[in-house]
């Protein structure tokens, strides 16, 4: 009960937070220089004042900008974005065309990095003064140091040209269309680098995270206690020690996600990936502002639910946080 | 349907007259086999894909597939039958009737009529951006269902090139004509059209499917089973995918370095000059009505300081052409003979003394500040160049940065600027993408790509509006060769470069477009040989 209650605050707490976004995502968006009817009539290749003005009446220009603020609002909660300047479609069915794309890519990347960087942590922190420990430390910090669309080019060129067997651009390859299994396949071909790509900045966190995690946990009394009891090392360092030097890794998780959906933005122009990034970045370039406020609102989302799935898994991991 | 060999395909080219499909002898089409998927790549994103009401390379390329014209363009820029078999001019060359093919459908199966022509031909004329392409329709008559007769307020030489593809694509009124505002019709992003191919998927973003019209009202054609338009977000990536053959056509390649690349490249053919009739020109805008710049002289001086040749060769790698005029020089209304302004600092220097902007002490006339369309790497490159090669004139010049397109086309449009770096594009007839710029009736502010130079000749406003109407071709020619004299002489735009259109093909794309619109034109000849 208490945990329903809980969740129940948390959600209510969610939907106020996403009307402040909405807010101030709008006041900001309008404040910027710009005249979207201007982007529009460009991409049409020009246009005379009298189009100017059906383009600006079209799309409610027109009106004050605490009209269309009211007009946004009463519509925005019913789940109605509107339809994008751009490309005058439902921004709804816009966004959810890129949400799986997204969340595809982004869970891939975190996944990716969690995995192998806690794994490598767990490894280096066994042998703190071996090579391999010195080399893993040595990779997280390039990792940690190259900006993300710099580390995607490369292996554009190095995956792209220098040893072409992996595609580069897109999320799938138009020329195949067939079954669930062959379309499946092909997209996660397409997935390898930019998940790689993104993944790479984390997984070097991780690891260094897991790694210092890890030492900790491994000088404690009672992984002493358990080694003296005569468990088998394998034992002692997974079931043990890392289920309680996994908190702060879940922590920083949690609260890296609004980071990685930033950096899906870099990652998924590099690639040509169909994501909400993009979207973003092509609704801020054209002014498509429905657009662009639908794409952060669906990004603020997506951080706020990240959160709520860190909480629950702390207390998965950690059974003393179920009784609070 | 027969087939051809090669050998029957030669006699019959040589043969003559009647053995030519579109204006292109037979003998230049090679024959190709049934089946494939050509995959054309482009940074261009599409708002739709309805050109009745949207211009712009993005639209007119998938446009051009998806619906038939009554007339399409071949390479030497005459208009050939398409969904018209044949049209006719009045005497009076105010009504022009056309003569639709009886066999043409949409691809939902309903044919085409004269009711969708003349449905069209009203929604573009009240509706596409480009007003004076069919602003002398008056009305549209029909005669019986495959008849219309297109009835104008006056003589309209460009009307024919205004019917070509993608101009006036013939929009089904089964579905259009639904009371819903077509600008924003939902059906624009899913349109069902008569040309060669139909619509299987459009994912913004991502790409466009096309696939075989197999009812399509030319009998055999398109040889391919589909055609996919895919989306890339950064150019760079595009000419990788060119040379690994992900793609099979890179829509357009910009960077000298990239073209240099591409020909070098195996199994890569760079098709030089593609689409001559779209006909971008860069040229550097002064605003007439700056205190310095309303001066002809001044002008001229600058004009004169401008190493062109520098920019186009040096700087830029020498693959575009230079401009001398407001006409490109594929076009049949160029005037060669224009004298182009030659660099020349001490003539440049004498012409700003006698405007009275002598040189200070310090060397230094003036300042000015110079703009131009973000994110176009040849426009910076020249931008650049300005400062140091007007410094040499005495002219200090500011680079104005715009952080985005509206930042730019506002200043410009609102005529707060000195002197801008600009594209503007002809777009096949003089009407049509050309007086937009040099009337002085179209000295709108607010509007990006009308007369923003605030450009005013009365002559030149009688030359304009005589070759608008004039139906007689020397005629025509004629007028359009003073007109382009004398904008040259008044300077106010220096001329700069055409840009020419470099598309990268695969070497087993077969029969590449050769129609002057390029690859905005049906590529329903077009196949694929197996690699």
């Amino acid at each position: 009960m208490r945990f329903i209650a809980l969740l129940i605050k948390r959600l209510a707490y969610a939907f106020g937070l996403i009307l402040a976004v909405l807010t101030v995502n709008f006041v900001l968006i309008h404040a910027a220089p710009g005249d979207p009817a201007l982007v529009i009539a460009g991409e049409m290749g020009g246009a005379d004042a009298e189009v100017l003005e059906q383009i600006r009446k079209n799309y409610g220009l027109d009106r004050p900008v605490t009209e269309q603020y009211v007009t946004y609002m009463s519509k925005a909660v019913t789940g109605d974005l509107g339809k994008s300047y751009l490309l005058n479609q439902p921004v709804v069915d816009l966004i959810l065309q890129r949400l799986g794309p997204t969340i595809l890519l982004v869970l891939t990347a975190l996944l990716t990095a969690i995995l192998i960087g806690t794994l490598l942590g767990v490894y280096a922190s066994q042998r703190p003064e071996s090579v391999a420990s010195g080399a893993i430390t040595i990779l997280s910090l390039i990792g940690y140091a190259m900006p993300v669309f710099w580390t995607g080019i490369l292996l554009v060129i190095l995956f792209g040209k220098v040893w072409p067997i992996m595609p580069i651009a897109g999320m799938s390859d138009p020329r195949i269309y067939g079954d669930f299994w062959t379309t499946s396949v092909d997209v996660a071909h397409h997935l390898v680098l930019p998940a790689f790509t993104l993944a790479i900045i984390y997984l070097a966190q991780y690891s260094r995270l897991s790694r210092a995690s890890m030492l900790e946990v491994l000088s404690s009394d009672y992984i002493r206690t358990a080694r003296a009891k005569g468990l088998a090392e394998h034992m002692v360092v997974y079931k043990h020690a890392l289920r309680n030097a996994l908190m702060p890794i879940v922590t920083i998780a949690g609260l890296q996600f609004g980071n990685l959906i930033s950096g899906a933005v870099l990652v998924e122009t590099v690639f040509s990936w169909p994501g909400l990034g993009t979207l973003a970045l092509d609704s801020i370039l054209g002014r498509d502002y429905p657009t662009l406020l639908g794409a952060l609102t669906f990004s603020a989302i997506l951080v706020i639910v990240a959160n709520l799935l860190t909480d629950l898994t702390y207390r998965w991991i950690d059974p003393r946080l179920r009784t609070r | 349907m027969k087939k051809w060999s090669r050998r029957e395909l030669i006699k019959a080219g040589a043969a003559g007259a009647a053995t030519s499909i579109f204006g292109i002898p037979l003998h230049v089409l090679a024959q190709v086999a049934r089946g494939g998927v050509v995959v054309i790549g482009t940074t261009q994103k599409p708002r739709h894909l309805n050109s009745a009401v949207q211009s712009g390379i993005a639209t007119m390329m998938p446009a051009a597939q998806l619906f038939a014209t009554p007339v399409r363009m071949d390479a030497n820029w005459k208009a050939q039958p398409y969904l018209a078999e044949r049209w006719e001019v009045s005497e009076d060359s105010r009504s022009v009737t056309l003569h639709l093919r009886k066999d043409a459908k949409f691809h939902d199966g309903k044919p085409v009529t004269a009711e969708d022509v003349k449905f069209s031909i009203e929604t573009v004329r009240d509706n596409h951006p480009f007003k004076t392409m069919l602003a002398p329709v008056n009305a549209v008559t029909i005669s019986d269902p495959h008849t219309a007769v297109v009835r104008l307020s006056e003589p309209h030489p460009a009307l024919v090139l205004a019917m070509s593809t993608s101009f006036l694509p013939i929009i089904p009124k089964h579905i259009f004509d639904d009371g819903q505002e077509i600008k924003t019709h939902p059906r624009n992003a899913n349109p069902v059209g008569s040309g060669p191919f139909k619509l299987v998927e459009f994912k913004p973003g991502e790409h466009i499917i096309l696939e075989r019209f197999d009812n399509f009202f030319v009998k055999g054609r398109p040889p391919l089973d589909r055609l996919i338009i895919k989306e890339y977000k950064d150019p760079a990536s595009l000419l990788l995918a060119l040379e690994r053959g992900e793609i099979d056509i890179h829509s357009g390649i910009t960077d000298p370095r990239e073209i240099e690349r591409a020909k070098k490249a195996p199994n890569v053919f760079v098709q030089s000059n593609s689409g001559p009739a779209i006909g971008p020109i860069i040229w550097l805008a002064f605003n007439t009505t700056h205190p310095q710049l309303s001066d002809k002289r001044v002008r001229q001086a600058i004009n004169y300081a401008i190493d062109k040749d520098f920019i186009l060769k040096t700087l830029l790698g020498g693959v575009h052409k230079r401009a001398v005029g407001p006409i490109v020089s594929a076009s049949p209304f160029h005037n060669a003979k224009v004298e182009p302004y030659k660099h020349d600092l001490a003539k440049a220097g004498a012409l700003l003394d006698a405007a009275g902007l002598k040189a200070k002490a310090d060397g230094t006339r003036f300042g000015l500040t110079v703009d131009a369309i973000p994110g176009s790497s040849d426009m910076k490159v020249m931008q650049e160049y300005l400062k140091p090669a007007l410094a040499k004139l005495g002219i200090e010049v500011t680079l104005r940065s715009s952080p985005d397109f509206p930042t730019w086309a506002r200043r410009i449009s609102s005529f707060e600027f000195d002197m801008t770096l600009d594209s503007v594009w002809n777009w096949g007839d003089p009407v049509i993408g050309v007086h937009r710029t040099w009337l002085s009736s179209n000295i709108r502010k607010g509007v990006i790509w009308s007369n923003t130079q605030n450009y005013s000749n009365p002559k030149v406003d009688e030359l304009l509006a005589q070759a608008g109407q004039e139906m007689d071709m020397a005629k025509r020619k004629a007028l359009y060769q003073e007109f382009q004299k004398i904008v040259v002489d008044d300077c106010p735009v220096a001329f700069v470069q055409e840009a020419n259109f470099n598309v990268g093909f695969r070497t087993n794309v077969q029969n590449r477009p050769t129609s002057v619109w390029g690859l905005i034109s049906p590529l329903d000849e077009m196949g694929i040989r197996k690699a």
